[in-house]
């Protein structure tokens, strides 16, 4: 599904609840599209300083990056830390990646999500209200990339998760790990023009990278897109995860759901009266009523 | 004498007949009291630790596993083989089967408390319990979202399931208007409440459909749905055979003697419908299997595993349910029964936590915690304690 149809979709959806949109206002204004950041690989130095940037920024545990060797053994994203720099051991020496939430442009959590704590916002990310959200923990199974983390220690846990600094792009900025890279391995931008300077630097230097651009068909395409000079598999990737948006496994199962609150009552209703015996008894008393008169 | 005054001198009298119905009768000291008692006291120990300290601080949870053992069996399972309660009114209502309708009211409180106890436990589980409103009142409806349905339908279903109960309490309390006004209701609520089940006992199922690169391709498939309504069936059958076993033994003062008779009739056609519809499941999942090539998938643990649950827990007590009709053996059949529903348990933690992140290394894997253990002995004990009281107190089982 591309923007169009995308725009198309949730417009219809939303026209459902808020009756009082004012289209015309709306299609006047400047379009906007998905943000997103490019990571280059083979541009990363490993140096950590997203991290900290990140846990500044929201408030959470603060990585102490001169002292704990954390580049040691793979990490994952956590409940105390929105994005982790893992370093892989590869066929050209060592890569380092940057892990965080993707952005999916139709994101499985926010399908999942029952009270729509978990939104895709217009502007692109993804991001978590803690005022809707129940805990249920489904965006957790339904995210193919195992992102959302939840906090399991607290009366009041919250689900964690990279937000693309929400509140920073309200504000005109950059997302705080984008502003604190000092190689230029993070670029933001909207994925078109972020596509762009991904396909270019590939063909320019067809030897340094692979010639795949992670993220723009996995999961349905993400907002946020990763050049290799490896295969991704390689570097902490799932390539096994197929183009489809993920919202589409549950697709067919919700159209099915009018047809059955709709058909099945009648089909039952019909059932009953089908096997209703009490005419055939009465025609079986009249026949041999009748019979008994001749 | 106005409408108010009556209606006060009502509500009093039905005060006071509740009070006098609450106090316990007979003895005391059962071995099921003995036992139930203590685990309901330690269980809600923990629960006051898990509502301060967090959800890490009783179970085993973690970011890899977020559904566990009060998911996977308290509510998944339980749910599932509450499913009785809709396949006996499809019976009894559509189908106007008489036979079964000494068994149609008890079935029903059967179901009702399950998804009062077992839904319920859902409350336990959620992080943040407090905002489950929110997808009721209209502020946040994801209507994109399975959950949305399985939400609203657990919710409406055990309305359902009250209405269609609701004479039996109406008749207790002795008013005689409500029951018959309630009673018109019951074909309208009946039909309702079989569609809202065929939806949310697949609706369970189709939770797990974005799950797919997690679970194990031989547990995976876009059919999940239709397993689940199917398995519900059966399972509700053979949950159905299998109370009714217990509740004979245990209430056999409160059951009338030709009713004791019949019952054996009864769970000879419950066999008989069990063994069809999972002959109908095991087919499904044969279809299944062969249109997905899964052939190489079988070698290996994964393969001896799910052969285990689909040989030795599908097909096996299937033919026992046929042997046991034919040969009107009620042994086989409720061993057959016992067996079934261990298999849609098995299911159940097959899809939602053994097969699931199925790649990963052993020391990640989630086990229940003990726990998680008492929580869920708890949550069945508690709901024995209400069965037993409804049933000696209002006219559940049949008297004749």
């Amino acid at each position: 599904m591309d923007r169009r149809q995308f725009l198309i979709v949730s417009a219809t959806v939303g026209a459902g609840g808020i009756p009082n949109v004012n289209i015309k206002a709306d299609a006047t204004k400047e379009p906007k599209e998905f943000v997103g950041v490019l990571v280059d690989t083979t541009r990363c130095i490993g140096c950590r300083s997203c991290e900290v940037a990140c846990s500044e920024t929201h408030d959470n545990y603060v990585p102490d990056i001169t002292k704990d060797n954390a580049l040691e053994k793979i990490r994952d994203t956590s409940e105390r830390q929105y994005t982790v720099v893992n370093r892989f051991m590869t066929e050209k020496g060592e890569v380092f990646v940057k892990k965080q939430c993707l952005h999916c442009w139709q994101p499985a959590c926010a399908a999942a999500c029952l009270v729509n704590a978990m939104l895709k916002t217009k502007e692109g990310p993804v991001t978590w209200d803690g005022d809707k959200c129940m805990g249920c923990r489904f965006c957790m199974i339904s995210c193919p990339f195992d992102i959302p983390k939840f906090e399991y220690s607290g009366w009041n846990p919250r689900i964690m998760k990279c937000n693309m600094c929400y509140e920073r792009l309200q504000e005109g900025k950059k997302p705080a790990c984008v502003e604190a890279c000092p190689a230029d391995a993070l670029m933001f931008g909207q994925k078109r023009e972020l596509m762009e300077i991904a396909r270019h630097r590939v063909y320019s230097h067809p030897d340094k990278y692979v010639h795949h651009i992670y993220g723009e068909n996995e999961a349905g395409g993400t907002g946020w897109l990763y050049l290799s000079a490896v295969p991704f598999n390689q570097i902490g990737f799932r390539t096994d995860l197929g183009t489809t948006p993920y919202p589409e496994y549950t697709r067919e199962f919700l159209i099915s759901i009018p047809l059955i609150e709709f058909g099945v009552p009648a089909f039952l209703l019909a059932l009953n009266m089908l096997t209703d015996r009490k005419d055939e008894l009465r025609e079986d008393r009249d026949w041999t009523e009748r019979g008994a008169d001749k | 004498m106005n409408t108010a005054a009556i209606a006060t001198n009502e509500f009093v009298r039905f005060g006071k007949f509740f009070l006098q119905e609450l106090k316990p009768r007979g003895k005391w000291l059962t071995p099921f009291n003995v036992i139930s008692i203590p685990i309901i006291l330690l269980g809600l120990f923990i629960l006051y630790f898990r509502f301060t300290q967090g959800l890490g601080s009783v179970t085993n949870l973690s970011q890899k596993y977020p559904f566990g053992f009060w998911i996977g069996f308290d509510v998944m399972t339980g749910v599932a083989l509450a499913g009785g309660a809709y396949v006996i009114c499809f019976v009894v209502y559509v189908l106007r089967l008489e036979k079964y309708h000494s068994i149609l009211k008890v079935t029903i409180l059967n179901g009702l408390l399950a998804y009062v106890f077992y839904s319920g436990a859902l409350l336990l589980d959620l992080g943040r319990p407090w905002h489950i409103i929110n997808p009721i009142i209209g502020n946040s409806f994801g209507y994109n979202s399975v959950l949305f349905l399985v939400a609203w339908h657990f919710l409406l279903y055990t309305g359902a399931l009250f209405l269609e109960f609701s004479p039996t309490i109406a008749e207790w309390a002795h008013w005689e208007r409500l029951r018959r006004f309630l009673t018109s209701l019951t074909l309208g609520t009946v039909i309702v409440g079989i569609t809202l089940s065929m939806l949310h006992q697949s609706g369970i199922g189709a939770m797990f459909l974005m799950a797919k690169p997690k679970i194990h391709p031989l547990w995976y498939s876009e059919y999940i749905p239709l397993l689940y309504f199917v398995s519900s069936i059966f399972g509700g059958l053979a949950m159905v055979i299998f109370e009714g076993t217990v509740s004979g033994k245990v209430f056999s003062n409160l059951i009338g003697r030709t009713s004791h008779h019949s019952h054996d009739e009864i769970v000879l056609g419950l066999a008989k419908g069990a063994a069809i519809t999972m002959f109908v499941y095991y087919f499904f999942l044969a279809f299944i299997f062969m249109h997905g090539e899964k052939w190489t998938l079988l070698n290996g643990p994964w393969g001896y595993w799910y052969l285990i649950e689909v040989i030795g827990f599908v097909l096996i007590p299937c033919f026992m349910f046929a042997y046991g009709v034919r040969n009107k053996r009620l042994g086989v059949i409720k061993v057959a029964a016992v067996m079934t529903v261990l298999g849609v348990i098995l299911n159940r933690q097959n899809v939602c936590l053994i097969a699931y992140n199925w790649y990963v290394p052993v020391a990640d894997k989630y086990y229940p915690s003990w726990q998680e253990f008492v929580v869920t002995l708890m949550v069945v004990f508690v709901e024995v304690w209400v069965f037993r009281w409804v049933v000696t107190r209002m006219s559940v089982f049949s008297k004749d």
